[in-house]
């Protein structure tokens, strides 16, 4: 049956086109296009919640959007930000670049990571669709329960967080084991795991993280999930429960997750500074090693958000060394890049730009960290705008730089155009002095006394100034991004074409056609060291001969390559997902209607290709 | 030519990759691992908020070791035919395959069978969801263990019907090697879990 659909390479093989080869891909390289593009929008939802926010803050006493809406948008800015557009906008890289940076023609589970995406977008639509019905969730993306258990807030709009978040995780975790076998198992012959691209080893760090911290969340969502709908008392102070049960269990989850934020956008950085500094990257078997105490180091620490509940001294203190232990490896990885940087032959690109902002923007929220990780500090500025200063500094100025570093970096190679330079640098200068305009002036308003969270505050605080400002440049990078947007227009329709490796790059999707073919390799490649195409075009700089390219693909080789037919499944299984999920909100038997279409779907999956023919199974 | 050598190989060999390892069974060890925390995050709940209740009934007036020391030992010994029942598919006997896959199921089945009964001599009792922290807890942490072991059983259940219609056979044993690996599994979360919860006064 799936004979005819196998995929036969070959010079007169196409791609398949048109919106049903989409919907049933199984391509990594189209699911990370559909990761970015969705994750892109979600970014532009959240920005506009962002913009609406400066807006009802830019005058003291503003009358633009009331408490409720205001507590809604910040929580939806903070879910959307973190869980739609950088984790989304990290798995694009993950899916689009792993596979073509270790030498492989896919991932281990093609059908599992389009599952993977579409169980994300089912997630992302519930969670939004809350704004449609008027219940939008406004307890803060932490969601701390007892705000959160059914006393304080009776109606759904917890509801659609608590089961729109459960469905995300569920995105994650399937994406993270499918990843992790990827790297592990899927290297081309010759690539040890020191071989490996430093992002390949970010993402892979990136994956441990994700599927050891998010069953923390998904146990906080299911007993939060408990109590709201079943009555149990894991929230229930007055029935002995502890209040800080879900303060505990939310960070043991939050702050690995801030490196899932973090480490892709360092990966990206670690790929870009030695590509344009011509240099390879300083010290990378450190970088490697920084990046894993990083996330080892990130499970410790979860507490420091929380010096403000009284934990007492001994566990203030344990948790504060623990966080000023993790500026360690960080401060490592900025030296090294700056190594990497130091007597290079720089050439300034878009890219290139973006990771300088990135190491910039990065230092400055990793030193406003390490205050926060002095309890006594701390405690002054807990729930100020000084944390919202700091927590954009690393995740805007840190994750989205270093993403946007890696849309530049890739963007031909994903898309097949050049980007326009002179477009992209404007955009770079207009989102650093616009982010920095925005979120600088808020340090100095959380440390003369403004609390986050405020919708609005009275004109005689000294606040109105630097609110005003703020706001200014929060529209700057709404125009950094206009210009994005208007690059990106304009080169699709009448761009540069790219060649195979426009930026004489190091790593071995650039020694295939931009955009790559739909097997990636005619001939996977041995590697002979890190940065194998590098090797092969200039050997390793002191003398020695370059590392021999793999031979051109034959025709039986081509012949021999057989890629995973499209599969409808994937998308069925999530919309009776989506379908069960959204019943808890609606009737019990489509909770159960629901179930039992899942269940069908997943068998249906798991015996589509039960005893294959061998040739139609991957590669 | 070694790479092609080892593309060649690759095509013959469709899912066993760098670590000589096969993709699906190192997924299921990824999955294990993220189940470790799951199950480690509902049991240091149970701990966190054991002997919190501020009313009755308390673990120890109503838990029937006996009972649950019958049940558990029915899912352990259900291991053993777990491990007797790949060793049949690999050996391509898959008369006794069919036959300890299914046993493998039923007992599984009888140990989800005790817990309804407990649960529902439980209620009886007075201890529901409800009451106090030691039935949130004690009902949430033995529930969505017992869920686990009756997704085991529908898996078994598959394979076993897989069999019975002949397309289950030692090319196949990989599968049941990996529900095998859940299976386990599960049986060691609930010694962990008995132990904690039963035994530990």
């Amino acid at each position: 049956m799936a004979t005819h659909a196998a995929f036969m390479p070959g010079e007169a093989a196409a791609a398949p086109s048109g919106l049903w080869s989409w919907i049933t891909t199984v391509d990594h390289k189209r699911i990370g296009i559909l990761y970015g593009t969705s994750a892109f929008i979600f970014f532009l939802v959240g920005g506009i919640e962002a913009l609406i926010m400066r807006l009802q803050l830019a005058a003291p006493d503003n009358t633009l959007v009331g408490a409720q809406r205001f507590n809604e948008l910040f929580t939806m800015h903070g879910t959307t930000m973190v869980f739609l557009a950088i984790m989304p906008m990290s798995a694009a890289f993950f899916n689009y670049m792993i596979p073509l940076l270790i030498g492989a023609r896919d991932v281990a589970f093609p059908r599992l990571n389009a599952l993977s995406y579409w169980v994300f977008l089912a997630g992302a639509l519930l969670l939004n669709a809350s704004f449609v019905v008027g219940a939008a969730p406004d307890g803060g993306w932490f969601g701390y329960a007892t705000l959160t258990s059914k006393q304080f807030s009776p109606g759904q709009s917890i509801d659609f967080w608590v089961l729109g978040l459960q469905i995300l995780g569920l995105s994650s975790l399937m994406a993270g084991f499918n990843f992790i076998v990827t790297i592990v198992n899927m290297r081309a012959p010759g690539m040890t795991l020191m071989r490996m691209p430093v992002f390949v080893w970010m993402s892979l760090v990136v994956q441990f993280l994700v599927v050891l911290a998010f069953p923390a969340i998904t146990v906080a969502l299911i007993l939060l999930m408990f109590d709201r709908f079943f009555g149990t008392l894991f929230y229930a102070p007055a029935a002995g429960g502890d209040p800080l049960l879900w303060q505990h269990l939310f960070w043991i989850f939050g702050h690995p997750e801030v490196y899932i934020l973090i480490l892709p956008a360092m990966g990206i950085v670690s790929e870009v500074l030695p590509t344009f500094a011509r240099k390879p990257l300083f010290g990378a078997p450190v970088v490697i090693y920084s990046g894993i105490m990083i996330g080892f180091f990130g499970f410790g620490v979860w507490s420091h958000h929380m010096f403000a509940v009284g934990m007492g001294p001994v566990a203030d203190s344990a948790f504060s060394i623990a966080t000023m232990l993790i500026a360690i490896p960080t401060g490592v990885k900025i030296f090294n890049w700056i190594g990497t940087l130091w007597s290079g032959s720089i050439r300034f690109t878009a890219a290139l730009y973006f990771s300088l902002g990135f190491i910039a923007m990065f230092i400055m929220g990793g030193l406003s960290g390490v205050m926060h990780a002095s309890p006594p500090v701390d405690l002054q500025q807990t729930d100020t705008y000084f944390v919202v200063a700091h927590l954009h500094y690393v995740l805007f100025g840190g994750s989205i730089f270093g993403l946007f570093s890696g849309a530049y970096y890739w963007w031909p190679k994903i898309t097949g155009r050049m980007l326009d330079e002179r477009l992209g640098t404007l955009h770079f200068w207009l989102m650093l002095i616009g982010f920095n305009v925005t979120f600088f002036p808020m340090h100095y308003l959380g440390l003369i006394g403004m609390p986050r969270r405020i919708y609005t505050y009275a004109p005689d605080l000294g606040w109105n100034f630097w609110n005003l400002v703020s706001t200014v440049g929060a529209f700057l990078i709404a125009v950094s991004f206009l210009v994005f947007i208007a690059n990106v227009w304009k080169t699709m329709r009448a761009g540069a074409v790219a060649s195979p490796d426009p930026w004489d790059g190091r790593t071995l999707e650039w020694a295939i056609a931009s955009p790559p073919p739909v097997h990636n390799f005619g001939v996977i490649p041995t590697v002979h060291g890190r940065d194998e195409l590098w090797l092969q075009k200039h050997g390793d700089g002191h003398g020695g001969t370059p590392a021999p390219r793999p031979p051109a693909p034959t025709r039986q080789d081509l012949a021999s390559i057989h890629m995973p037919p499209p599969s409808y499944w994937p998308i069925l299984l999530a919309a009776s997902m989506l379908f069960m999920m959204s019943g808890a909100l609606i009737s019990i038997y489509q909770v159960v209607l629901g179930g039992l279409l899942t269940l069908y779907c997943m068998f249906r999956f798991a015996l589509e290709y039960h005893r294959p023919h061998p040739q139609e199974s991957l590669r | 030519m070694s790479s092609a050598h080892v593309a060649a190989h690759a095509v013959h060999d469709p899912n066993t990759g760098t670590t000589g390892l096969d993709n699906r069974k190192m997924g299921m060890w990824a999955f294990l691992g993220s189940e470790c925390m799951f199950f480690g995050t509902l049991i240091g709940t149970y701990l966190s908020y054991k002997g919190k209740s501020i009313s009755g009934p308390t673990p120890h007036e109503i838990l029937n070791i006996p009972l649950t020391s019958v049940s558990a030992f029915v899912l352990l010994m259900s291991s053993l035919l777990m491990v007797l029942a790949l060793a049949a598919v690999q050996r391509n006997d898959m008369t006794w395959g069919k036959i300890w896959l299914f046993l493998t199921a039923l007992l599984g089945a009888g140990f989800v069978g005790f817990q309804i009964y407990e649960f529902t001599h439980f209620v009886h009792l007075g201890l529901t969801l409800q009451t106090n922290l030691f039935g949130t807890t004690f009902f949430v942490l033995t529930g969505f263990h017992g869920a686990h072991v009756t997704g085991g059983v529908i898996w078994l259940l598959s394979l076993w019907v897989l069999a019975l219609r002949g397309k289950l056979g030692p090319q196949d044993s990989l599968k049941v090697e990996i529900c095998g690996l859940y299976w386990h599994f599960v049986d060691i979360v609930w010694i962990a879990i008995f132990t904690l919860v039963y035994l530990i006064p």
